[in-house]
């Protein structure tokens, strides 16, 4: 018997008011016009609960804790409701044998209709050893997995483009999952970790629209991804006038002025975190005093100190045009500008052809 | 085949050999090997961590100043803990002095983590081992409610709210879309709790998930995002701002009023849904608080945690204490310092790693890691495809720190254990009154349960000290003191040529240690010491026994093939795997076996 998540829902005791207000939140968090809410609730209404499968390689497990903290929708109910997580070992009750009996049966009875998300990612190094649940290399595991999945989620800096264990000199040759998946699309949510309701928003899309949301060149979708912190941060206008903190806790910072100076990635870095906020729009780093650290950008480990200005790092200055920062910001300087107007081509050859997404990432690496 | 006297144990692995990989709910890889006799106890135990990341090689040759960004990145579970301890590094390698608001904020996203990371520990990631979900289907709603409203005054126990939580969840079953529930081991002859309690324990399980997530929002104001908030060496990056200008953008009194409304609901839920819920459970499962004891009545350390006064972590200052006890002398606390070659070391005889010397341990400021992955010949499968490993070799990817020489457990455990000899009334009270409750004497705090227990009385003493910091936060603002960062030395330029310094942390899974040594504004190495590695640890050259291998030591197993009793001591320690297996070289060598496939 196979339940749809109204179903599930309804017989939790959900009333269809709630149910309907539900999908108007969802349809609000995905940036979405009200008037898609009566086409989640139509979506989520007939059809039956998704296998998801969750592997950890080498990381934190800051994903799988940032998705805990979804306020809308709760975990709980994405965990119980939306999805069916079949394998999650940082949650699931059984362990070693049971576990892996677990994700060999979902594989099995869902081939083709399972979606894998990766938390981590596989290091090469040392014959894929040094990562070895049951004993083998997780590089082994992860393409097992991913074989007969439907679509691949890369949570995470990890997963998306290698993040800490990656950083210089990259001692275990950490990769992102994309260097050993080439056959499937990958949707990237990167950050170190996302925001929660980035993480179940993107889920809760695939559920309700049943495809994967629209993603730019690197393979983010474009819903959370496609503007700058700097764009939509409410110390936008100190920025514009001039006001800056010059150091930690002084008359500047007690008024909440810029943080560009402090060495804030904010213009360079690309995500939600200005406009969604963090647990429940609770704050931001930029609103509780800290610069953006750009941990949602490929490579954000070796770009120098946190503290840097970005004029220190990259050659533009306050005044440099939006183009000129984004491209430096998707890392394509120099030479890589070839490389983007090359992806750009191969998008509006092959537009809204999943394959666009995989073929800019395969131009760009 | 061997027999092995080490600590007073017995290690025997003649009988048949179990293999539990990978152990679920717990943050990281960790795999665990056990022989069993013919009456199915557990008489040889072995801990492997099953992951390396080498964080510490890539920290060479960076601006100190950014070193708690990378090693906060070691573990997103008890999430901070590394960055705290990382900018206290560099504080005490620059002597720099931080403010005392600076003091008490850090104290106050600390305290929260114990308290959101103790309570998810206990309901997700421990829970499941005492609590059988399916067996909750049968519960009568009504004696449910009775049951709740016995031992607390929580509101939420109505019997309709039970008799709505049990159809929902017969109806999740009944869609054979079991989720993480699928295949547990439900109906296992060591789930001992009647229906009515499991009932109890599966709606908190759910109100804690909802919950947990507003306890982190305090490091959310103070630190801008939970998981990974920001730190900053020589203060926190927040500023206050209660009545001028520009107040919105700072920390002002609706911020305030947010932290303390959350330090209330905390409280709450600690003292009348964990706490009731610890000591109900643990009531049906007294037999475990005989059970899994490993190290803990002999060897335990804690670096102490939580200053009460600014730059000092003196015995007057530190309001969780610092010390050692060895050999179970309760009577004797010894003084444990991070900076004494003598006391600390690291020994890589049985880890993947190797030294110039065998047998040699070395203190993390002198630290060699030169990964070296070689199996022993016991060794059962092939190097990719191991099916059983071979611990009279190198068998993990943990190396083994000893405090001088000898192996120690580390955790709440370890730290009630010492407040308790210490005569601390704050430490001493509640686990009398947990040991009254249960009728059991005082050597049952030295267990599986005795762990689990001690954690529940933290995450409470958390709580309540997340109200005293922020009580003495508000009397600091009240007296016009608002500072929070000192930039004296934030210029590299005014920095020492050479510099070096030691950070300590109780984290909430036991002693951490950062070291780092700074050469030409620079950092020239970086060593890190964690929970996890004291517990987990491997043997040493003595074949001493760390505390998860002791610990798993005489447990009867009922099904062998379903390792409940496995998961319930070394979930009790609550494994962080992420934080044990990343130590790098400090001379910062580059690896060079990579095989790129």
């Amino acid at each position: 018997m196979t339940e749809t998540f109204y179903d599930v829902m309804r017989r939790q005791g959900i009333t269809r008011r709630s149910y309907l207000k539900f999908c108007s939140l969802t349809a609000a968090s995905l940036g979405l016009a009200p008037a898609f809410a009566p086409r989640i609730a139509h979506a989520l209404e007939t059809k039956p609960r998704t296998p998801v499968l969750w592997l950890h390689g080498l990381e934190c497990t800051c994903c799988t804790e940032s998705f805990i903290r979804s306020a809308h929708p709760l975990a709980k109910d994405v965990i119980l409701s939306m999805i069916s997580l079949d394998y999650d070992d940082t949650i699931m009750a059984a362990a070693g044998h049971q576990a892996e009996a677990a994700l060999e049966e979902v594989m099995k009875e869902y081939k083709g209709n399972y979606i894998l998300a990766v938390e981590g990612n596989p290091p090469l190094g040392n014959d894929g050893m040094y990562c070895m649940p049951g004993g083998r290399p997780f590089v082994e595991k992860l393409k097992h997995v991913a074989k007969d999945a439907k679509a691949v989620i890369a949570w995470g800096s990890c997963a998306s483009w290698g993040c800490v264990q990656a950083a210089k000199p990259n001692p275990t040759t950490a990769v992102p999952i994309n260097k050993v998946i080439t056959d499937k699309p990958i949707i990237k949510v990167p950050g170190c970790p996302p925001i929660a309701e980035v993480m179940t928003g993107v889920i809760t899309y695939m559920l309700t629209f049943d495809r994967i949301p629209e993603l730019d060149r690197q393979g983010r979708p474009k819903m959370f991804y496609s503007q700058r912190i700097h764009d939509k941060c409410y110390r936008r206008p100190h920025f514009d006038a001039g006001q800056f903190v010059e150091a930690w806790d002084d008359e500047g910072a007690r008024m909440g002025y810029c943080l560009y100076k402090m060495g804030c990635k904010g213009p360079t870095t690309y995500n939600a975190c200005s406009t969604v906020r963090w647990n429940e729009g609770t704050s931001f780093p930029i609103q509780s005093g800290h610069g953006c650290i750009g941990c949602s950008e490929d490579g954000f480990w070796d770009k120098g100190s946190f503290y840097d200005r970005l004029t220190n790092i990259k050659q533009f200055g306050v005044e440099a045009n939006a183009d000129r920062i984004g491209l430096i910001a998707a890392g394509v300087v120099g030479a890589g500008v070839v490389a983007h107007a090359a992806a750009s081509a191969l998008q509006r050859a092959s537009r809204r052809d999943k394959a666009s997404a995989d073929s800019a990432q395969k131009v760009e690496n | 085949m061997s027999v092995i006297e080490t600590q007073g144990f017995t290690l025997d692995n003649s009988g048949k050999r179990i293999v539990v990989d990978p152990v679920t709910r717990i943050e990281g890889h960790l795999r665990i090997e056990a022989n069993l006799d013919d009456k199915n106890v557990i008489r040889n135990a072995v801990s492997t961590g099953t992951m390396w990341r080498g964080l510490e090689v890539i920290l060479k040759g960076r601006d100190p100043r950014d070193a708690w960004a990378f090693v906060e990145r070691i573990c997103g579970v008890c999430t901070g803990v590394h960055a705290l301890v990382s900018v206290r590094a560099v504080e005490d390698a620059l002597k720099i002095q931080i403010p005392d608001n600076a003091n008490i904020v850090r104290n106050l996203m600390h305290a929260t983590l114990y308290a959101q990371d103790h309570l998810v520990h206990f309901y997700h990631l421990h829970a499941l081992d005492w609590v059988d979900v399916v067996s909750a289907l049968s519960a009568d709603p009504k004696k449910t409610s009775e049951l709740a409203q016995s031992i607390s005054n929580w509101p939420k126990s109505s019997p309709g709210y039970y008799r709505d939580l049990q159809t929902r969840l017969k109806k999740f079953v009944a869609s054979g879309q079991l989720g993480p529930f699928r295949n547990g081991y439900w109906g296992h002859p060591a789930y001992k709790l009647p229906p009515e309690a499991n009932l109890m324990a599966v709606a908190h399980y759910l109100e804690a998930l909802d919950f947990q997530k507003e306890i982190v929002k305090i490091q959310t104001i103070f630190g801008g995002k939970n998981p990974h908030p920001n730190w900053l060496v020589g203060g926190v990056p927040c500023s206050f701002n209660l009545e001028n200008t520009g107040a919105v953008g700072a920390i002002n009194m609706e911020r305030l009023n947010m932290v303390s409304s959350i330090i209330d609901q905390t409280i709450d839920f600690i003292d009348n849904v964990y706490l009731p819920d610890l000591l109900a459970i643990a009531s049906f499962y007294k037999d475990w608080a005989a059970i899994g004891g490993g190290l803990s009545s002999q060897n335990l350390m804690s670096y102490g945690e939580f200053p009460d006064i600014a730059n000092d972590d003196s015995e007057k200052s530190l309001l969780m204490p610092r010390g050692a006890i060895i050999g179970g002398k309760l009577t004797e606390i010894l003084p444990v310092s991070l900076k004494d070659p003598e006391q600390i070391q690291e020994f890589v005889d049985h880890s993947w790693y190797k030294y110039g010397d065998a047998g040699k341990g070395l203190h993390p400021f002198e630290g060699v890691t030169d990964p070296d992955f070689v199996l022993g010949k016991g060794t059962k499968g092939t190097p990719t495809a191991i099916d059983q490993l071979d611990e009279s070799a190198k068998y993990s990817w943990i190396k083994s720190p000893r405090w001088r020489g000898q192996p120690m457990e580390v955790g709440p455990l370890a730290r009630y254990v010492l407040g308790y000899a210490m005569g601390k009334p704050e430490f001493k009270e509640p686990v009398d009154m947990v040991l009254k409750k249960l009728d059991v004497p005082l050597p049952a705090i030295f267990s599986t349960l005795g762990r689990t227990a001690a954690r529940g009385l933290e995450a409470s003493w958390a709580a309540h000290k997340m109200r005293y910091f922020y009580d003495k936060l508000i009397a600091n603002l009240k007296a016009g003191n608002f500072a929070t960062a000192n930039v004296d030395s934030w210029e590299p330029r005014t920095w020492p040529a050479t510099a070096q310094g030691a950070g300590y942390c109780e984290a909430p899974r036991g002693s951490l240690g950062h070291w780092i040594k700074i050469k030409d504004t620079r950092i020239d190495n970086y060593q890190c010491v964690v929970p996890t590695t004291w517990n987990a640890s491997p043997r040493d050259a003595k074949n001493q026994i760390g505390a998860y291998e002791a610990a798993l030591l005489n447990t009867p197993m009922a099904i062998p093939e379903q390792p409940l009793e496995i998961l319930r001591t070394i979930h009790s320690f609550d494994p962080c795997l992420a934080c044990a297996t990343h130590v790098i070289s400090p001379e910062g060598e580059e690896i060079t076996r990579v095989t790129v496939r």
